[in-house]
């Protein structure tokens, strides 16, 4: 096992006690299999308790240690330093959103987004326990399984440039789960989940950049996920306004 | 939040991407590679045989859709690229890139009417 050192410049930041961020060096001596999640526990551990940052698997499932390194949205954990251009490694918080402690962001706006879109399955008509289980084919599974996958790490978020513009944006990760539940042959909430989806504020922010779909760390794609809705959401449009009697 | 009225433009944008796609590069064939090449008969014949295919009406009205959803495309497309860019006056884009996909789909017609 061969060991490098090298120096990571980390932003950091205390809104309560400083005026704005800096960068703090660190020379960590780096092992070949390690990632850039284990140079932040290094320093964490032995060169600077006071470093502040979320994670929790270290085996990219629970979407916690998503950051910038050197400019890219990535998880910390999947980011393997023997991947990255030789030289100092930058690492900054996840971009476009505020920043709570060091590399730790604030994740309000996601979560309200999230459950405006009601990310969880609507049945027509709940069903006693005794009914049992709702069964679903293997091929009814596969059309929303890929959609599933997301684990809310936000990467998407920090790379989508139209999030960074427009804040509102519903944006890629909540609109993939939107599109998992409307694809799931349990659920009847897609006309619910419209009221969102079909604003300005919705997928129409969109202008298919494909950076969430990019930096994906699931292979969601939830840019294919979005197109998919703007298609649905036009025959809607075209629906209501040539056949408004179709309506309720 | 009201729903939007994206879906118009939208829904021209995906159709004109889909014709884009599929139809002009066949045109380009057609009319760029294999007619000079004298697959139709001599070059020198082709544009008798053209405007004789071109005047049948049902041809017009196909050519019409193909160039007007093509512009329309061609316009949407460089609205959200200018927006992209970071110039942010979009109703002024929008006016204008729509003004000339519209324009140019006039001329079209005008051009397809006279044959």
């Amino acid at each position: 096992m061969s060991q490098r050192q090298i120096t990571f410049e980390i932003l950091r930041y205390d809104p309560e006690t400083e005026t704005e961020p800096r960068f703090q060096a660190y020379c960590v001596p780096c092992e070949e299999e390690w990632v850039v999640l284990d140079a932040l526990n290094y320093i964490k551990d032995t060169l600077d308790g006071t470093l502040n940052y979320r994670w929790s698997c270290h085996m990219a499932v629970c979407g916690s240690c998503g950051m910038m390194i050197n400019g890219e949205p990535m998880l910390s954990c999947k980011a393997f330093i023997r991947d990255l251009p030789a030289g100092t490694i930058k690492v900054e918080p996840l971009y476009h959103f505020p920043i709570e402690r060091d590399l730790v962001v604030v994740l309000d706006d996601f979560m309200d987004k999230l459950e405006s879109v009601k990310p969880y399955v609507i049945p027509k008509k709940q069903r006693p326990i005794e009914d049992g289980p709702y069964k679903q084919t293997p091929k009814q599974l596969h059309q929303y399984q890929q959609y599933s996958m997301c684990i809310n790490c936000l990467l998407c978020y920090a790379a989508c440039p139209q999030y960074g513009l427009t804040p509102e944006f519903i944006g890629p990760a909540a609109l993939a789960l939107t599109h998992r539940y409307n694809l799931d042959s349990r659920d009847k909430g897609r006309r619910q989940r419209q009221e969102v989806v079909a604003t300005h504020e919705g997928v129409w922010e969109c202008s298919f950049v494909g950076a969430c779909s990019e930096v994906c760390p699931k292979d969601v794609d939830p840019a294919g996920a979005i197109q998919q809705m703007k298609i649905a959401s036009t025959a809607d449009w075209y629906l209501e306004h040539l056949m408004p009697w179709r309506r309720s | 939040m009201a729903k939007s009225n994206k879906p118009i433009v939208w829904g021209l944008f995906a159709a004109g991407g889909t014709v884009c796609a599929f139809v002009i590069p066949v045109m380009i064939l057609i009319t760029g590679v294999l007619l000079p090449l004298g697959l139709f008969g001599p070059p020198e014949a082709s544009y008798e045989s053209m405007t004789r295919i071109v005047s049948n009406p049902v041809v017009k009205i196909v050519l019409f859709g193909i160039l007007f959803l093509a512009l329309w495309h061609a316009a949407h497309r460089l609205r959200i690229t200018v927006h992209d860019f970071g110039i942010r006056n979009d109703q002024l884009v929008a006016r204008a890139v729509y003004g000339f996909a519209g324009l140019f789909s006039l001329i079209a017609l005008v051009t397809l009417l006279s044959f």
